[in-house]
Order: C-alpha cells, then structure tokens, then sequence
C-alpha cells in the first residue's frame, strides 16, 4: 500500500473544519459585517476573507503527513520546511536552533563563534566550473560567512561507495584543498565511510565549519524593516542550469559553468564599509525567491522585487524559459542576498561592486509593511503577483 | 532576449489595454474563458489581470492534461507500475497528482519504479536498456502531446520494441468545450482558444462555437502580450456585432492544423465511446485509445487494469473551477485544507491548474496592491 490514503483526505478536512470552528479573529471581517447589516458583500471583500483564512492555515503547526519520505522533502521548500519544523526543531528544540539561520550562533567565556554543517550529494560530481569538493568546501564557508562570521576550521565526512575510483576521489579532494586555501580556512578533522556498491552514488561528503564573529552587529532575517533595501550580488540561477544541463538529460547545450564560489572575502568589505547591514544569506537551495519567502516570515513583512532589476544571463533566462522554470528558484552557489539599511545602499552596493564576485550586485528590491509574509513581485510586463515558496524542487540533487 | 522579450513589452500592453477599455460598453459585464492552463499559467505569472478593466472577468477553462485525469485513472497507472518487473513512465506534471491512495512520488518512495521523462521517446530508450523489464507510458495530454505518443509507438513497432507499451489518457479538447457551452451554470461572452491544441487540430473544430453558439473564439498564444491581443481582438468581434473564429497565433498555428500530426494520431488511435473526467464526469467521445492493430502495445490490453472508478474526495470542487462556475478561491477548501503541498484536487497540483496558478502568484489583495502602488512616488 503506498503512503497516503484517503484517510488523509479526511483528516485534513476534519482539522480544518475543527480550526474553522474555534478561530474567532480579533476583528471582525469586512464581510461578515456587511452581512450582518445586510449589505451586500463584494468581491474584494470575499477574497480577502479567503486570503486572511488561508493566512491563519498557514501558520498553523507544521505537520508531516506523509508516511515515507519523498524527493519533495529534499528539495527546499514547503515539504522540506515542513520536515525541519515538525521533526528536527520540534525534537532538538532550543534557543540556538530555533532561528533556523544558515549558522548557530555560540557564545564561549565572551567569544561569539559560528557553527555549520551541510551534505553535498550533487549529481553529477564533476561539472563546468567545479565538483562536488569545493562546492562542498564553499557551500559551508559562504553558511558562516553570511552568518557574519570569519571563517577558519572546517571538518569533512566521506561517504564513498564500493567500487568508486580513486582518480575521481583525488581529483575531488585536490578541488578541495585548492577551495580551502582561496577561503582562508583549515580542514582539521574528518572521516570516511564505504558502503557497498549501490547504497550511496559515488561519493558524498559532508563539512561542518566553525567560524569567528569579530564585530556587534546583530543579523538575521527577522530584523528585516520597511523601507530596507533587497541587494543579490550577481547574476543568479548559474550553478542550477549548469548541473541540470550537466546531466546530459535534456540535450541541451549552453556556455556556461557554475558559480561556486567563497563569499567571505566580499562580505568582508560589505561590512567593514557599512553598518547597515540587517541580513545575508546565500541563494542556493530553493534560489533568491525561498530567501525572500524567508525574510518575509520571519521579520512578518512585505517584500517587493523588480522583476526586471533582478541580474540574470541570458543563457540561464533561455534554458529557463524554455523549461518553464524561474530563476528566482534556480540555485546559486556563490550569490548572496543582502537586507540593508536603505540609508546604507550606496555604500554598500560600492563595496560589492569593488570586489570581483559582485561587479553585477543590483538593489532588486525593497522591504514594505504592508501585505505580511507575502514576497510580491512586479512583471517586467508590468503586472504584480506574488512568489512563494516552491513545493518541490524541478532539479533535485544540485549539491 | 528575442522571441520572448518583444512579446512582453508593458508599452505595448499599456496600449491595447487601453484600446481593451474603450471597447468596453458602460454597464457592462464581459466574462472570457481561456481554455487552455497555459494561459491560465501565462495570466497569473506576469500579473496580466492588472492591465484588464473591471469590467472583464477571466474564467479559466479545463484545459489542464493532468487535472481532467480522474482518481480512478491514478489508480490504475499506480497498479500497473507496482506489477513485477514493470517501469512507469510520465511526465514530471502527473508526479503529484492525488489518488485515493496517494501520488506517483508516493508509490515511488514506497519502491515502485516510476521515472520522470521529457518526451515520450526516453522511455524508448530506457526500455531498450531494460530488455528483461516492460516500460509502460503514462500518456497524458491534449491533442498537443497525443501525436509525440503516436509517433513513440510507431518508432517502437518499427524497431519491434517488445517491452514497450502505453497506458493511453489522452483526452480531445473540443468535447470539453462543448460540455460547458451546453452546461447551464455560466454565461461567456467568448473564448480564448487553446494555442498549443491548436497546432496540431487547426481552427476548424471551433467553427460551432461561432456558427451555433454565437460566440466569438480567438485562438491565442501564450506571451502575455498574445493574450491581451486575443482579448482586444474578442473584445473587437463583440463591439462589430460578430461571431468569428480568429487566429491570433498565426506565428505557429495554420488554420488547418497539422496534417501529418493528425494522420499519425489516426493511424495508432481512435476514439474511445465515452470517457471519465475528473469533475465533469462522463463525456461521450472526448478521449483517445490505441487501436486493436496496436494492441501489443497498449496497456489496457496487456496488463489486467482495475479500472475502478474513484469517487472525488466530496468537499473538493475541482468540477465547478474545471467548467469556470467557481473562482478558485470561491472553492470551499481553498488554500486551507487544499494546498499544493498537499493537494486534495487536481486544479492545486499542475502549474497549469486553475487553482495553483491562483494561489502560488495571485494569492494577494490585488485592490490593496493597486493602491500602494498608486501611493507611491
């Protein structure tokens, strides 16, 4: 028998029911209180019963209702939000945890330090601009630097199946010690695995990392304010293509390679040239739009983007488009998104544009009060709508 | 970027939305169905309803290949993948789409082999990979995709391909249509015609939609700019007085259609007497099966299929969206119990669904965004 019956069906229309029932809003809705009077109710007012309704569902508890784990749950989004909520925060609850930012913060006899951690699984391990090892030495050092911290150990866990070469393993780890030197960081601990031919695909490996924070500022998206400015500092939506046109599937070519990259030097000069910094993270995973997604949740606002302000190459738009894709989701491995202080853009966008990862870094957008936890994005053609989180990704195993 | 940019121009749109408004008449309501998901896709992603005059209401059609897919159909395709020695293929699309006893992605994490495929010849591929296993197809679509699968069993018969088959869903757009003109729930003033469907069957079989039902029809591509186009063009036929069918995608539809397309379509198909859809029921005539010449290659007739039919869940309204009587959110469990994470109806699981077009990019107060916006400097 497989996962779901109807039996989930019903649950699902019992619990909302239930809610239904016991949810007294503070205020009363604009339509029931047409009602009441008897006036007749419009449109608008309706719609909004509906969207203030399916905004209490939201924040609702998150819950797994799935019975076996699916591709869905690794893929960034809803399903994989809903696992980190209602599994690991509910089981490992504390204060640390509980912000789910790309680092936890430490704080030992006076010294704030930064701790990672994250697996890389990508397929293919070798593709136009990298592999599997500096992604996987650059994926966690960009977690602590957008954390705000300098980064300086890094650990790194092998799981290699049986009958992997070994020349591919020392090309893999050759990438990684080249990654290490240009980010300035040490790997100082590690551990290796085997499992038999067919239980693991070729090679993962997992890094931890440990960083510094040698400065006052407070960051993380929850600190988002109206009138903040949204600065991406690159073209996004490369290393995405590049590993789904990598996998040979689609028979489609294009010039282009990934953009892994260390983002600690650029975020660097970002804060040493400003204090207006609120928030950074790294576009991977779920790319710029599952970022915004975040901020606005967290920090309960609204964020407004130019679809025609955002920097993407025409080689990522093309393949995009012509597999009806966004690049607002496609994966990045070495683009950050900054929250800044409006009053603090100019020197902000000046300290990205001096350093080479961020000569395209562009403001595509603002933080607004209005419309709470909605990310709303005007069309180059000229509409509005809004952008939420994916529920699956279209590209599983890109790092 | 060329071919998509020169169709998304917001001056040329600023332009016909302002012809659209002149031809709107003082008092009065306009309601047009686009049929076809894509441009109910196309509407949502570049926010095309802020350029339309109140006055004009968009009604999205049934023209989504996996939300007219019944449960009971989920559950065959579920049921043949799960025999020995069998791998399924579908398009990503039918992935999500909810049985009653769960998805593909379900039964794949619960060890049946179901892989995703691009086009229906990759599963050619696999099954000349896997001689010792039988690749069934999940085919699912329109006229748009029906001759890609016509044209995969043809390639197959001719390189005597013995463990392949497919398992046929294909369903024709113009009963559909017809199904709602006869429907008594909703009054249109016109529609925009599917383009992609159209490529392939030409303008003709809209010609009742004129000739009886007095309705104007604009075949319409799929940039935002076509569409605004098509309803100009509709908006045009109604003030003249006329009932027409007009191709506004000229760049890739002939009036005629697709000859080739259509004769290998006959050649492996023919029309199945009646056939479920989810949400309208029965309609007689509105699907495609393999013909009894091609019978080693259809999964009807190979595999024993259950063909049990699935009531839909009760409290889901996925009928009403598919025929236009309901606004996606005007559905009961919109958004709360129905979500694309979890989707009780089809409409909530294709990017081409009525109701997830709505609610991943036009879930917003769209008076209060027009506002803000007008408050701005």
């Amino acid at each position: 028998m497989t996962g779901q019956g109807t039996n989930w069906v019903d649950e699902a229309l019992r619990e909302h029911e239930e809610h239904a029932a016991t949810e007294h809003p503070a205020t009363e809705q604009p339509a029931t209180a047409a009602r009441r009077r008897g006036r007749p109710v419009t449109q608008a007012e309706r719609e909004q019963q509906v969207l203030d309704r399916i905004e209490a569902a939201r924040r609702r508890r998150p819950r797994i209702r799935e019975e076996r784990i699916t591709m869905s749950h690794g893929a960034g989004g809803k399903a994989s939000r809903t696992l980190i909520e209602a599994m690991f925060l509910d089981a490992f609850r504390n204060p640390l945890l509980a912000p789910l930012e790309d680092a936890a913060e430490l704080r030992i006899n006076g010294s704030r330090l930064a701790l990672t951690t994250d697996s890389y699984v990508v397929s293919p391990l070798f593709f136009p601009g990298g592999d599997i090892g500096d992604l996987a030495v650059n994926g966690t050092v960009n977690d602590l630097a957008v954390s705000g911290a300098t980064p300086l150990y890094l650990s790194a866990g092998f799981v290699l199946e049986e009958g992997f070469a070994v020349a591919d393993l020392s090309r893999i780890v050759a990438s990684m010690t080249a990654a290490a030197a240009v980010a300035g960081v040490q790997i100082v601990t590690g551990d290796t695995k085997v499992v038999e031919r067919g239980k693991a695909d070729g090679c993962y490996i997992n890094t931890a990392g440990v960083g510094v924070i040698e400065h006052d500022l407070t960051l993380g998206v929850a600190t988002a304010q109206p009138g903040d400015a949204v600065i991406v500092s690159g073209p996004v939506g490369d290393h995405g293509v590049t590993i789904m046109l990598a996998r040979g599937e689609l028979d489609i070519e294009a010039d282009l390679s990934s953009d892994t990259a260390p983002l600690n030097g650029m975020i660097a000069s970002l804060l040493a040239a400003t204090s207006g910094v609120r928030a950074m993270r790294d576009a991977t995973r779920g790319g710029v739009a599952t970022i915004l997604n975040e901020v606005a949740t967290s920090a309960g606002v609204g964020v407004v983007v130019e679809e025609d302000q955002i920097p993407v190459r025409t080689v990522v738009r093309g393949a995009a488009e012509l597999l009806g894709i966004d690049p607002m989701y496609v994966a990045s491995e070495g683009r950050l998104v900054a929250i800044v202080d409006a009053a603090e853009t100019g020197p902000a966008l000046a300290a990205l544009h001096a350093h080479p990862l961020g000569e395209q870094a562009a403001v595509i957008g603002h933080i607004t009060g209005d419309q709470p936890g909605i990310v709303l994005l005007k069309t180059a053609f000229g509409g509005t709508r809004i952008v939420d989180l994916l529920v699956g990704d279209p590209l599983p195993r890109i790092c | 970027m060329r071919f998509v940019d020169e169709f998304r121009s917001a001056d040329k749109a600023h332009a016909l939305a302002a012809r659209i408004t002149e031809l709107c008449e003082p008092g009065r309501q306009y309601k047009f169905m686009e049929v076809c998901g894509g441009h109910t896709h196309t509407i949502y992603k570049h926010g095309l309803e802020d350029y339309l005059p109140e006055a004009i209401t968009l009604v999205h059609g049934p023209g989504c290949p996996v939300c007219v897919i019944p449960m009971g159909r989920v559950d065959d395709a579920i049921h043949l993948a799960s025999q020995p020695d069998t791998i399924m293929t579908s398009f990503g699309d039918m992935m999500r789409v909810p049985g009653s006893q769960g998805s593909f992605f379900d039964a794949k994490a619960s060890g049946t082999d179901i892989r995703m495929v691009y086009s229906p010849l990759d599963s050619l591929k696999i099954a000349r990979q896997h001689p010792d296993k039988r690749v069934v197809f999940m085919a699912i679509g329109f006229e748009t995709t029906t001759p890609s699968t016509a044209m995969t069993v043809l390639r197959a018969k001719a390189e005597g391909l013995a463990n392949f088959s497919v398992f046929c869903n294909h369903v024709t757009i113009v009963p559909a249509i017809k199904a709602i003109l006869d429907s008594p729930d909703l009054r249109l003033d016109g529609f925009i015609g599917p383009g992609h469907v159209s490529t392939v069957i030409g303008c003709r079989p809209y010609e009742f939609i004129a000739a009886s039902y007095g309705k104007p029809v604009v075949v319409a591509g799929f940039e935002p700019l076509d569409i605004l186009q098509s309803i100009y063009l509709l908006m045009l036929q109604i003030s003249e007085g006329r009932s027409e069918v007009e191709n506004q995608y000229t760049r890739v539809v002939p009036y005629d259609g697709n000859l080739a397309a259509l004769t290998a379509i006959n050649q492996v198909m023919e029309l199945r007497p009646y056939f479920e859809w989810r949400g309208l029921g029965f309609i007689t005539h509105s699907a495609m099966r393999m013909r009894s010449e091609f019978a080693s290659f259809d999964a009807e007739v190979l595999f024993d299929v259950p063909g049990v039919r699935v009531a839909d869940p009760k409290a889901c309204q996925c009928g009403e969206v598919l025929k236009g009587v309901l606004k996606p959110w005007e559905c009961k469990v919109f958004g709360t119990a129905c979500t694309p994470e979890t989707p009780i109806g089809t409409c909530m699981v294709s990017p081409e669904g009525a109701c997830a077009a709505y609610y991943n990019y036009g879930r917003m107060n769209r008076h209060r965004v027009v506002e803000v916006e007008l408050s701005q400097p």
